[in-house]
């Protein structure tokens, strides 16, 4: 399989705080990889790196390389705008613009410039369906799309990221604000999107992480200690560390 | 069982004392609209509305202080409300938390807190005489504009603030720029609080009198301003006159009553105009579309 994202040697700071040691990597064209760990161990900023979403936080300070597409994207005059396009976000909470479903989907094939109604009126629909939520939401799309609910809006919000075509979709914990069952949905989903996006999703939750990744990376501390197939981290990993943490004796 | 008795005592003296002061604060502002409603309403008709003052402000109407207030306060907002926006704006998405910054904040909120005659003053110095504009609503609108910049300012960038930070980090990560994000995401979202600052703004101009009194206010006109290079009249200090400086106090002071009533109803209703605003608003980021 084809590798998408390379990184290497990576360092990241807040400030003096080392929050991400020598981080080597690869992440393989349309498969599920997961970023597990405790909290803090930087999994969350680890993802923010790949789009270069922690370019908005102050102070942050960053070495090595992380390349997309064979390109270092934290080289100087990298076009950041337009990774962020190829490389889209979802997030923990599910965090919907206070607009229509339809505004909200369409917000970013209009920042790319897309006016054209019919244009946008089929992108709308075909991310709307991609995410599985079209059917529950065709005959209400001028609605806002806070008017739904929480697995509803983070479907939305997956629509919305789908909609300015990207080739890698980040996730943040998607399901940590959800129940179960709309958990289940967005599993569901995210192993359908497999077949045309490649998927990093940081989770908490270890279950989720062997039930629909194909790699999984353990962090801990600010360090990728074991990263190798889902199956294998699960079954037989080869650190102590990763073993304590999968069988619940710390995190 | 004696410790939960004191508890209960304490808490319905207290709960007696803050009903208390609500009513207090509610019943004099009853009082005093209650009195002015009663003097003055006898005075409002179409005449007093639409027509000047006759035989030395003895009889007539208060027409052109209607317009007179309209026009300031059209000014004011045109000139305080882009500038007031942008510095929220600049503010709260641009600015760098350091000390100049820091200095800026505090200057804006002191700049709130300064007497308005101090504006009229400046006013005079900057407009009137400094630039040569000369006493006129335009003079008057920038002098009041200046005096509810501050208000828009704070006003704008609370409510930018209070735009969730995951709004900000969806937009950037669909590839927004930050412009992009401001003019789509975040004015939007901060709309209703942004529109609370500009209304309390254009309640506060309207009411104003020391700022127009050196800078453009006249006592007595016969013609409604030309241009905004004209002198004009402006409610406020039409009252002002009346009650204090007419050499009939006791025959004018229904019509000062029937001004202030008029004075107030034109407040309210923009604060009226400003509260639906909001709820409309409101409702649009609640999801009730």
């Amino acid at each position: 399989m084809k590798e998408i994202i390379r990184i290497e040697d990576f360092n990241l700071y807040y400030g003096k705080e080392h929050a991400l040691k020598n981080i080597n990597a690869k992440i393989l064209q349309n498969n599920i990889t997961a970023l597990i760990g405790p909290s803090g161990c930087g999994k969350s900023t680890l993802l923010r790196s790949i789009n270069r979403l922690n370019d908005t936080i102050p102070n942050v300070t960053i070495e090595g390389y992380l390349f997309f597409e064979e390109k270092n994207i934290y080289e100087n005059n990298y076009d950041i705008i337009r990774l962020r396009k190829k490389i889209g976000m979802v997030f923990q909470k599910p965090n919907p613009f206070p607009f229509s479903i339809y505004d909200n989907v369409a917000y970013g094939p209009r920042i790319w410039g897309i006016k054209n109604k019919t244009e946008l009126d089929s992108i709308v629909e075909e991310s709307l369906k991609l995410a599985a939520l079209w059917d529950e939401v065709k005959d209400k799309l001028k609605k806002s799309g806070l008017s739904l609910s929480g697995g509803q809006q983070q479907r939305l919000c997956i629509a919305r990221a789908l909609a300015v075509k990207p080739e890698v979709l980040l996730m943040d914990e998607p399901t940590s604000a959800l129940d179960p069952i709309s958990t289940r949905y967005i599993e569901e989903l995210i192993l359908e999107l497999k077949k045309n996006f490649t998927i990093v999703i940081v989770t908490h939750n270890m279950q989720q992480a062997a039930r629909v990744s194909d790699m999984t990376a353990f962090m801990y501390l600010g360090e990728i200690i074991e990263y190798d197939n889902t199956e294998k981290i699960f079954t037989v990993p080869s650190k102590k560390l990763t073993e304590d943490y999968i069988t619940g004796r710390f995190g | 069982m004696h410790i939960i008795n004191k508890k209960i005592i304490i808490e319905k003296i207290g709960i007696i004392l803050v009903s208390l002061s609500t009513l207090i604060v509610i019943s004099s502002l009853i009082i005093i609209f209650y009195d002015i409603l009663v003097k003055g309403i006898d005075k409002i008709s179409f005449e007093f509305l639409f027509t000047f003052p006759k035989k030395n402000m003895t009889e007539g109407g208060i027409y052109p202080a209607i317009i007179g207030t309209l026009y300031v306060t059209i000014v004011s907002v045109i000139f305080s409300v882009p500038f007031g926006i942008t510095a929220g704006i600049y503010l709260s998405e641009y600015s760098k938390e350091n000390k100049f910054t820091t200095l800026i904040r505090t200057t804006i909120k002191n700049l709130a807190g300064i007497p308005s005659i101090v504006y009229g003053l400046f006013g005079l110095g900057i407009f009137v005489t400094g630039m040569k504009i000369g006493e006129s609503v335009l003079s008057a609108g920038l002098t009041l504009g200046l005096l509810v910049l501050p208000v828009i300012i704070t006003t704008t960038e609370e409510a930018l603030k209070r735009v969730p930070e995951s709004y900000r980090d969806a937009s950037i990560g669909l590839g927004a720029t930050k412009w992009q994000t401001i003019k789509k995401v975040l004015i939007p979202s901060a709309g209703p609080g942004i529109m609370t600052g500009i209304i309390l703004s254009i309640g506060r101009a309207a009411g104003e009198t020391a700022p127009i009194l050196f800078t453009g206010a006249a006592f007595y006109l016969h013609t409604l301003p030309g241009s905004i290079f004209d002198k004009f009249m402006a409610l406020p200090y039409h009252i002002f006159a009346l009650s204090t400086q007419h050499a009939q106090l006791s025959k004018v002071r229904p019509i000062a009553y029937g001004a202030t009533l008029i004075l107030i109803f034109l407040v309210f209703m923009l604060s009226s105009i400003a509260f639906f605003l909001r709820l409309k608003l409101r409702k649009i980021s609640e999801g009730n579309l």
